[in-house]
């Protein structure tokens, strides 16, 4: 399968790839033949219900939220270029890009850009701001699966996401910005919690 | 230093008082025997009591020992204290040999592997990091078994190879009993490393693998040594092929066996703290028991005791952590703390005693410094190669640094020499030289390697564990990047960590919390809550502190009277409680909130009747029960009760309760600033007050208990006291703490022993009765306690007594977002049924 989908794969395709997500050629290929197999409607790009299909996502409470995290604004289809950025969020930052020369982009996996993906799953209306509804809507996803028999009341989520706030608000609005986001995620090794694995 | 001269000649004069009763006792033990001519008035016993009596003198002399040391944070500071206590132990050792000219004190290898050491195997199973450990639990397998294989093996052959280049002259050995030398000394000894490592925070991988590594291959390392001693035993001749395989084979039962035992007990403890609620004394005794059984049943059946007992106490922490009563979990905490640092401190001066005794001593050069050197090398080989296989699969690679400090965090201790001690001097010819050198290797890597780790640390800037406050906003965080990555994963396909992680938290969610945990610690186990909880206790503990700085936290005895049944309930209504105050937006002022208090707490309010009949009663009982309100405070924090039992706690200190007074109060604060102006929503009804029994539909509460009525009946006693406040003004804070005051040191008696009942029924009637007698009775004593409490005070004192955090609750609260939120919430109550009132509203 890998070899048929690397076939499909123009090499100057994945050459671009690599040089936008950082992945390896095999790792390409790889996520490439996933991609195909993701793509029952073989069009070349996927639809929200092509991931919807997968059924562990069914499961996930931030399933949708992640699902929706592939679509740039507007569009209910992604290419492969679109389907590798989003997952170039989560991968490691390697030793040698640490300390890369600065004039060059910001690479998709920096510690910056994995925070922008973590905080626009909350900001469901992107105005750069979560507000207390939008945390109390990722809480309640979070908690509704979470125990057998064991319910968190909407009035506790709702202290809980107050207190969150408070605690991350800095200017009074009684919301998140980006800025504050960063600030209060500071001391979490976001490089790390944000990174997976990818296989070659 | 003088201080440690001082201790060092107090120890002495000990140890002298030890050893001379020893001399002494001999012409006392024979006269005892005599036929006695007079009635003795006191007899010198020390025959009898003489073992005891060592044992705890030798505890003692351990701990001052440590003591000492702590005296002089100087010293430990640039030696770590294993080393100090080993070097005591010497000055000890050389002591007591010069006394009796023999070294009578030992370290036993029965007294340590089965005193000694259980309690520390059990304390760091049981403080382990959980997450983490099973994070890297791959990682700390390979080095604890791979790794110790690898380091006996090479060290095993080296030495072999060296003797048979004739490198150590004419010594009796073969190559399996070097490689049984090579196995009891491979293990990395928790002991030592923790001692070391605690002392230098290292990042928490680091120490994790360490840490972990250390501990299981102990375990690893014991099994080793028994496979090893089971072929010296053989012989050389008649080990063949089979003979290998089965010791590969029981090798490997040994160590699963040993681990699955200790999960095992891990579960039956946990089971069994689901049912210690009644016996919460002896509950944290359990944990003991079992872990140390768990120890023993292992080593029973031959199985790892050391790999039982880790796992038992890793596998169990979590759920009888939250199964037990928050003292016992602390108290097990310290006690466990107690047994295994105290058994550390005997541990390693000990092992600097048992130095002292020239029948122990051979000296082959060669063997000894090769074996050192063998030690040292092969341990940073082996480290070298593991990671380097590792950082294949690794996410986070290890990177050279954390190498190093790994290879030389490879300190041995106590446990090899426990098992050099076991060897058979029979079958082993150079046992002693092997005790020997065993002795040497712990010395220098305890010492040498022990006191050049911390600069060697800072030298090479290895990673330092970072100092987190968990916030909630991080454990949110966290929760949504473990959801995330494990989307990611599913979605890129491929079945990684995170995908396993998340396959075993919904199996533990599902099945493991339902069959270990109470019910009600079900609830509480949840991280984001309990990151809430936590926090909210700190700041109330901040809170009650900086009003306690004011002189003035009169209120919060006051009001805890009346939460002193509803404390008791707290585990299970703490939650239902908070999300009430919040969504509390009728009465801007006390009276509801307590109200709404006793409403969730149907232990307070049992029998309307009675209580009713004995509120009705005149102002006679009201002067009563203020004197008794007050009296009664100052005897129940004077109280000392001495009970097998129970513990008496004061629970008026309890935090649970400071967090609710903080947590209400603070509610209460936000909704008055922001409903000041607005009327109360059912002031019309305000005229019912004065007839509590009547019901709007006509109906008299007197006979009829059914829910609904009550929940009508407390809708209007909201209403009531709203408009009471309104009417009253400054002073309705007053009424509130009075009413408070009222119901619980009057009927605490009774509640405990009646039927619980619709706790709603009872509030308007006593309720109203408060109003009445605020107007009528004593209200200018109880005005002039309260006076420092009228709400404008209250306002200027919230933002000094909270945290930065709780700060900007007040601010918010004032501000209009969270007003509006708040009044999204229908205002009443709908009527429901009485028992769930408390929960829903």
């Amino acid at each position: 399968m890998g070899s048929r989908a690397s076939s499909l794969l123009r090499e100057e395709e994945i050459e671009e790839i690599k040089k936008e997500t950082g992945f390896s050629h095999s790792q390409i290929t790889r996520l490439y033949s996933r991609f195909t197999s993701l793509d029952k409607g073989e069009n070349g790009t996927l639809g929200r219900e092509d991931f919807q299909r997968i059924p562990e996502l069914a499961i996930n409470p931030l399933g949708d939220r992640i699902i929706n995290a592939f679509f740039p604004e507007g569009e209910d289809q992604v290419n492969f270029r679109g389907f590798m950025r989003t997952l170039a969020h989560f991968r490691p930052i390697e030793d040698n890009e640490k300390n890369k020369d600065p004039t060059a982009s910001e690479p998709l996996n920096s510690r910056i850009n994995k925070l922008l993906f973590a905080f626009q799953l909350y900001d469901l209306d992107r105005d750069d701001k979560i507000s207390r509804d939008e945390l109390l809507q990722v809480l309640r996803m979070m908690v509704l699966r979470m125990m057998v028999g064991v319910n968190i009341s909407d009035e506790q989520l709702g202290s809980i996401a107050d207190r969150t706030i408070q605690e991350a608000d800095q200017n009074g609005d009684n919301s998140i910005s980006f800025n504050e986001f960063i600030k209060v995620l500071e001391k979490v090794d976001v490089e790390q919690k944000m990174s997976i694995r990818f296989l070659h | 230093m003088p201080a440690l001269w001082r201790s060092t000649f107090v120890l002495v004069m000990v140890l002298l008082a030890i050893s001379r009763p020893s001399l002494a006792s001999q012409p006392t033990g024979n006269g005892t025997e005599h036929t006695i001519t007079t009635l003795p008035i006191v007899i010198w016993k020390w025959e009898g009591i003489k073992f005891p009596y060592l044992v705890a003198l030798w505890i003692l002399v351990s701990w001052l020992c440590k003591l000492v040391f702590q005296l002089n944070p100087g010293l430990t500071r640039v030696i770590p204290e294993s080393g100090l206590l080993i070097c005591i132990g010497w000055v000890l050792g050389g002591i007591i040999y010069g006394a009796d000219k023999v070294q009578t004190f030992r370290l036993q290898p029965f007294t340590f592997f089965f005193y000694l050491l259980p309690q520390i195997v059990l304390d760091a199973g049981y403080s382990m990091p959980n997450k983490l450990f099973f994070g890297n639990l791959g990682a700390i397998l390979v080095y604890a078994v791979i790794g110790t294989c690898w380091n006996a093996a090479t060290l095993g052959l080296a030495l072999w190879g060296c003797w048979l280049g004739g490198a150590m002259g004419n010594i009796d050995t073969g190559l399996l009993q070097l490689l049984l030398f090579g196995s009891l000394i491979a293990a990395v000894d928790p002991v030592a490393v923790i001692a070391v490592f605690e002392e230098v925070h290292v990042n928490e991988v680091l120490y994790i693998l360490v840490f972990g590594e250390s501990l299981l291959n102990d375990g690893v390392t014991v099994v080793l040594f028994n496979v090893f001693d089971a072929f010296v035993s053989l012989g050389g001749g008649q080990i063949d092929a089979v003979e290998i395989i089965k010791g590969i084979i029981s090798f490997f039962v040994v160590a699963v066996g040993g681990s699955l035992v200790g999960v095992v007990f891990a579960l039956l403890i946990s089971l069994l703290t689901r049912c210690t609620k009644n016996i919460q004394i002896i509950e944290p005794g359990f944990i003991f028991v079992l872990g140390y059984l768990s120890y023993l049943t292992a080593e029973m059946l031959s199985l790892s005791a050391i790999l039982s007992c880790t796992f038992c106490g890793v596998c169990c922490q979590k759920y009888i952590n939250a199964n037990m009563d928050e003292r016992s979990v602390s108290t097990v905490r310290y006690t466990m703390k107690v047994f295994a640092n105290g058994s550390e401190t005997i541990i390693f001066v000990f092992l600097g005693i048992s130095a002292i005794d020239p029948s122990l001593w051979v000296w082959n050069t060669a063997f000894i410094l090769l074996t050192l050197l063998f030690i040292f090398v092969f341990r940073f080989i082996g480290v070298f190669l593991l990671t380097w296989i590792l950082n294949q699969y690794r996410l986070v690679p290890l990177d050279f640094i954390d190498q190093l400090v790994m290879g030389y965090g490879g300190l041995r201790g106590a446990v090899a020499y426990g098992l050099v001690l076991l060897l058979d001097e029979n079958k082993f010819k150079e046992k002693t030289l092997m005790v020997s050198t065993t002795l040497i290797v712990v010395y220098f890597t305890v010492m040498l390697q022990g006191i050049t780790m911390k600069p060697l640390v800072t030298w090479l800037k290895v990673k330092r564990a970072a100092v987190t406050e968990r916030t909630l906003a991080e454990k949110i965080q966290n929760r949504t990047f473990d959801h995330m990555l494990v989307a990611i994963e599913d979605i890129s396909g491929q079945i990684g960590d995170n995908y396993m992680r998340d396959k075993w938290n919904n199996f533990e969610e599902r099945w493991l919390y339902w069959l270990l945990m109470t019910p009600i610690a079900r609830k509480s186990c949840d991280p984001i809550f309990n990151i809430f909880h936590n926090l909210n206790i700190k700041d109330a503990t901040s809170y009650v502190n900086e009003g306690e700085r004011r002189g003035s936290l009169a209120f919060v005895r006051n009001e805890s009277k009346a939460d002193v049944d509803f404390n008791k309930k707290f585990g299970d209504d703490l939650s239902e409680m908070r999300p009430y105050i919040m969504t509390e937006n009728m009465g801007p002022d006390h009276v509801p909130v307590s109200s709404i208090l006793r409403d969730s707490v149907p232990s307070v309010c049992l029998d309307m009747h009675e209580q009713d009949l004995k509120m009705r009663e005149s102002e006679d009982f009201d002067a009563h029960h203020l004197l008794q309100q007050h009296l009664y405070k100052g005897r129940k924090q004077h109280r000392h009760k001495y009970s097998r039992k129970q513990l008496e706690v004061n629970e008026d200190e309890h935090e649970v309760q400071e967090i609710f007074q903080r947590t209400m109060r603070s509610r209460l604060e936000s909704f008055k600033s922001a409903k000041m102006g607005v009327a109360p929503p059912k002031i019309s009804k305000h005229l019912k007050k004065d007839q509590p029994q009547k019901m709007p539909n006509g109906k008299s509460t007197d006979n009829s208990k059914s829910h609904t009525y009550g929940d009508e009946d407390f809708e209007f006693s909201e209403g009531d006291s709203a408009s009471g406040c309104e009417a009253a003004g400054g002073s309705f804070p007053m009424r509130a703490y009075r009413g408070a005051g009222i119901v619980n040191p009057a009927f605490m008696a009774e509640m405990d022993t009646m039927d619980p009942m619709p706790p709603m029924q009872q509030i308007p009637s006593w309720l109203a009765e408060a109003e009445v007698d605020s107007s009528t009775v004593v209200p200018s004593q109880r005005a002039q306690l309260r006076l420092p409490w009228t709400p404008s005070n209250l306002r200027r004192l919230a933002p000094l007594r909270l945290s930065t955090h709780s700060n900007d609750s007040f601010v918010l609260a004032d501000s209009p977002a969270t007003q509006e939120g708040i009044s999204e919430l229908p205002p009443p109550p709908p009527p429901k049924d009485g028992q769930d009132q408390g929960t829903h509203k």
